[in-house]
């Protein structure tokens, strides 16, 4: 399995932040990142990290099953994270959540049929104060009504 | 860019470089006392270091409120193991969205801080566990990495000095549990984030088994302050046996939402009415949560005291991380709890049965009455559930999950109750939300 340079480079220095010996440490950050190019955890992409860390394909999954952030599945293009816990909830972060399912036609961790979309309710984005929150991929949004969720879909789909 | 606009009342010791011009650059750290505080401390023999830190008052600021310079003093002085510095920046606590802008808006500040702890304890290597969701913090603290140890400020032989030490982040990757400070190290040793059994405690045995100082990103924050002004002067800011300022991160119905740093000890009720506004749309204050989702609610009529660690302890809740959650007259209580512990029971690691059990159970009680389903029996069985996990499990989130849950039953009974019977949620058709 061939990673871009630019991933490579990343999972260089990473693997460097660790003692001679430790590279284990490498795990987590090194799933993140290359699901980030890849679009999720592949059985190929379990093989790979496991060939380069020493690891049995078996102690990858059993990490890489633990944190949400790794997933099976792949997300659209542009995954939608609204967080609707507490201080999102009392700013109204559910009936976000409820409008962006609307809009887009699909349910919690599914993906529109081109591929574009995909919505996650998640947990505490740390956007608390700023409330409606969400994240599309890595990008945060602020004080999100629904006006603004419509503006915000339009500015992607146009981007397309 | 700021997210809100800064208070008249707020004393600025961690937040003082938020928004200068030139943005939060070397430079501008280092035309602002930048390393000032490493420069005493490279004065200081160790022992001194930790003894401006205990005198700081400093109380851990990732909720459980240990005294930092304590923590600090239990790492074994000649021990011939390497010694660690970690940052915890897995900042997940909801209500809680401070140490983000404390990385956004001043990365050096605690890269200084953790240079500072590391010289106190002589570790050569630091790490900052950053949450995955927080991608450009990385990024930001990254820049600041490179560009302090391109002017000397980190690696070999800082200011010439003789001392090494490095800084590197370490992202997560989505799990709250890695907030606790032993599942954290697990996660960094490349593990699913479970806690350990303690003791050892980190400060003994922590990353990879070694003496390691672990501390969250606002307290590392303080550090610089405190060798810059000395500890008496940071521990003079907040309240006798709770030193400094914290940063108070305001949510949910007031008029002005934001994170503003204030002195321990600042009053709650002035802290909702003239920092934050008051409540919304002229509404009535129903409750707070004060010190993230963990903390167990006040009701209104409990909120006029002191913000500090033992005066929350007395009034039966916690100051935590300082989420300070607001919620108006108009809100459903089961309807806030039911989603408070869904994320509980969501973020359980698994490890040990009361907190896996118990979370999921109360999930599946409470939200099957806020929906309606509820039955006579649900209320007293769900605050039995909660009391059997508290002190059972092997971290705090058991406790973490059942102290707001057993406080949202007891103190909010009658709005649970009225959905028993069939009866309708009484806030359904004025749902809390963004006003139109």
């Amino acid at each position: 399995m061939t990673f871009s340079p630019e991933l490579e480079a990343r999972l260089a220095k990473l693997l460097a932040s660790y003692p001679a010996g430790q590279e284990r440490s490498a795990l987590v950050p090194m799933l993140l990142y290359a699901q980030d190019e890849v679009g999720r955890i592949t059985p190929e992409l379990v093989a790979e990290v496991a060939r380069r860390l020493r690891l049995q394909p078996a102690q990858v999954e059993e990490v890489a099953s633990y944190y949400s952030m790794l997933r099976q599945r792949a997300a659209g293009k542009h995954h939608i994270q609204i967080c609707t816990n507490i201080s999102c909830l009392l700013m109204g972060g559910g009936e976000l959540f409820e409008h962006a399912c609307r809009c887009l036609g699909i349910g919690n961790k599914e993906v529109t049929a081109d591929g574009k979309f995909s919505i996650e309710e998640v947990e505490c984005l740390g956007a608390c104060s700023w409330a409606p929150a969400l994240q599309v991929n890595y990008d945060y949004h602020h004080g999100v009504t629904p006006e603004k969720f419509d503006q915000l879909l339009e500015v992607l789909r146009q981007a397309e | 860019m700021l997210y809100n606009e800064p208070s008249p009342l707020e004393v600025k010791v961690l937040t003082r470089r938020f928004g200068l011009p030139g943005g939060p650059t070397l430079a501008t750290y280092l035309a602002t006392d930048g390393f000032a505080g490493f420069r005493k401390a490279l004065q200081l023999k160790p022992e001194e270091i930790i003894e401006q830190v205990k005198i700081s008052n400093l109380r851990g600021r990732g909720g459980a409120g240990f005294p930092m310079g304590l923590k600090w003093g239990f790492v074994p002085r000649g021990s011939d193991r390497p010694r660690y510095i970690v940052a915890n920046a897995d900042e997940g606590e909801p209500g809680t969205c401070k140490d983000r802008l404390l990385m956004e808006h001043d990365p050096h500040q605690l890269l200084e801080g953790m240079l500072i702890a590391a010289r106190a304890v002589d570790a050569r290597a630091g790490y900052i566990y950053v949450r995955g969701e927080y991608r450009y913090i990385i990024e930001i603290l990254d820049r600041a990495i490179e560009e302090c140890r391109a002017a000397g400020y980190l690696g070999r032989d800082i200011l010439g000095s003789g001392f090494d030490f490095e800084v590197y982040t370490h992202s997560g990757a989505g799990s709250y549990e890695c907030g606790e400070e032993s599942a954290l190290l697990e996660s960094l040793e490349g593990k699913r984030g479970v806690p350990r059994i303690r003791p050892p405690f980190p400060a003994v045995a922590g990353l990879y088994r070694c003496p390691t100082v672990l501390n969250n990103v606002e307290s590392y924050s303080a550090v610089p302050a405190i060798l810059r002004d000395g500890g008496a002067a940071f521990a003079a800011l907040g309240t006798p046996r709770d030193g400094g300022t914290r940063l108070f991160c305001v949510s949910g119905h007031v008029n002005r939402p934001g994170v503003y740093e204030l002195p321990v000890g600042f009053n709650l009720l002035r802290l909702l009415n003239e920092v934050a506004g008051g409540i919304r749309g002229g509404r009535k204050l129903k409750a707070v949560v004060p010190g993230g989702s963990s903390c167990p609610v006040l009701k209104a009529s409990e909120c006029d005291l002191s913000l500090d660690f033992d005066t929350l302890a007395k009034a039966g809740s916690m100051l935590g991380s300082a989420g300070v959650i607001v919620i108006d007259e108009d809100t459903c209580m089961a309807r806030v709890a039911a989603r408070v512990i869904r994320f509980y029971a969501h973020e359980s690691c698994g490890w040990c049965i009361p907190c896996r059990e118990g979370t999921a159970w109360l999930a599946k009680l409470l939200l099957r009455l806020h929906e309606g389903g509820g039955r006579r029996g649900d209320l007293d069985l769900a605050v039995e559930i909660a009391r059997n996990m508290l002190g059972r499990t092997f971290c705090p989130l058991g406790d973490a999950a059942a102290m707001p849950t057993i406080a949202f039953l007891e103190k909010f009974r009658d709005e649970f109750e009225a959905h028993l019977d069939g009866g309708q949620c009484l806030f359904e058709k004025q749902p809390a939300g963004v006003e139109a």
